[in-house]
């Protein structure tokens, strides 16, 4: 590729801007992009703390109330509240841009997006009302 | 109705300084005028000294990008009225090297697109007299959206990984791409599929999606790319259940 240079060899100096290390702050979208990505921690966490728990409960009912213990205190729960605003962002925005990706064709005329994100929505309404009955009917 | 409008317009004159600059230039308003009418009202009138590109003056030839109050547009098909009353900010295409006034480098973009191998790549050519490579209707719509682009770097300068990275393909150059792999006619996927799924191919992206907003033809790049990842996903998960099945 280096030969397609030589044209600009003896032109003046360039000039190149530095990107800002605070270049997400600077646009909405930038910065909505930045919290998506900083959501995934929290996704993580969710799944952390779920191996701890399903840990505690191998360990016997003492350390299980330990765990409950802890989620009880107001840091626990502001720590699990913003957790699953984060968690929630990342899955909406992940089901919304699921057409993106596949654009289906049927007859020669590409599906509408929400057919393609909406079984995204239903399959979550349905595996979580089986796992709340699980919890809460089981 | 005002009479005229405030164009600040950023100046780079690498013999005389070594930062840009703003210069203010007040022109006349005219509701029908685009950003580049009045950019050209400069040169003609007021200082023949501005450097910048354009041609077609219709969204046609792409070669009139720039920061329009630091949002990447075709400045012909950007409208003064749309910033009245003014001032408005007109900067050289970001995360190009600016060589003069608004003019950028744009020799990494024009390599970048040739390094995809933006043409049909055959296994076996036919021989002429089998005539020519027939396509449906159905066939055509499938890359056509991807084949609107004109190569305006717009995107590029939408795209905050390729600011900071300047390694990364880019949107234009992997939709290309893109383009020629859903081309009925074409069998260069896995051939390009070698290049592109190197992380400064579309791992490199990681769905802004800055680009297919800015983008002034429709292409989505950024669904390009997305798709794209998807081919090479299944790709690499059939290779690695089926070893033998790829050469
Ligand atoms: S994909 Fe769109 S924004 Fe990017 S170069 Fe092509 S036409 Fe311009
Ligand atoms: S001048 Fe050709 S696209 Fe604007």
């Amino acid at each position: 590729m280096k030969e397609t240079h030589n044209y600009t060899l003896y032109h003046p100096k360039w000039y190149r801007e530095r990107v800002s290390t605070y270049w997400w702050a600077r646009q909405w979208s930038y910065f909505r992009f930045i919290l998506r990505e900083l959501s995934s921690i929290f996704v993580a966490y969710f799944v952390v703390l779920i191996l701890f728990l399903l840990h505690a409960l191998s360990q016997g009912p003492e350390s299980y109330a330990a765990i409950q213990e802890w989620l009880r205190t107001p840091f626990a729960i502001t720590l699990n509240f913003i957790s699953l605003l984060f968690t929630l962002f990342h899955t909406i925005t992940w089901f919304n841009l699921t057409p993106r990706a596949m654009p289906v064709r049927i007859g020669g005329k590409r599906l509408p997006d929400w057919m393609i994100a909406a079984p995204n929505y239903v399959a979550w309404v349905v595996i979580s009302a089986i796992v709340a009955w699980f919890v809460i009917g089981g | 109705m005002i009479d005229t409008i405030t164009l600040e317009v950023a100046r780079y004159r690498p013999e005389q300084e070594t930062e840009p600059t703003f210069e203010r230039f007040e022109v006349p308003f005219n509701k029908d005028w685009v950003v580049l009418d009045a950019l050209n009202y400069i040169k003609d009138r007021l200082d023949g000294s501005l450097s910048y590109r354009w041609s077609c003056r219709m969204g046609v030839c792409g070669s009139c990008g720039m920061m329009v109050n630091g949002e990447p547009k075709l400045t012909c098909a950007t409208f003064l009225s749309k910033y009245v009353p003014g001032p408005i900010r007109v900067e050289p295409l970001r995360y190009f090297p600016v060589v003069r006034d608004l003019a950028v480098e744009m020799t990494d973009f024009m390599d970048k697109l040739k390094s995809v191998k933006p043409w049909i790549i055959r296994q076996e050519e036919r021989p002429l007299s089998e005539g020519e490579y027939l396509q449906t209707p159905v066939q055509l719509d499938n890359y056509k959206q991807f084949s609107m682009c004109i190569n305006c770097m717009i995107c590029y300068a939408a795209c905050p990984v390729y600011g900071l990275d300047h390694h990364f393909i880019g949107p234009a150059a992997l939709a290309l791409a893109q383009r020629y792999n859903m081309d009925s006619r074409d069998q260069g996927t896995d051939e390009r599929l070698d290049l592109l799924s190197q992380h400064e191919g579309i791992w490199g992206c990681t769905f802004v999606g800055e680009c297919t907003k800015a983008c002034p033809k429709n292409v989505d790049p950024a669904g390009a790319i997305q798709q794209y990842k998807l081919k090479a996903a299944t790709e690499w998960f059939k290779s690695f259940l089926m070893p033998w099945g790829r050469k």
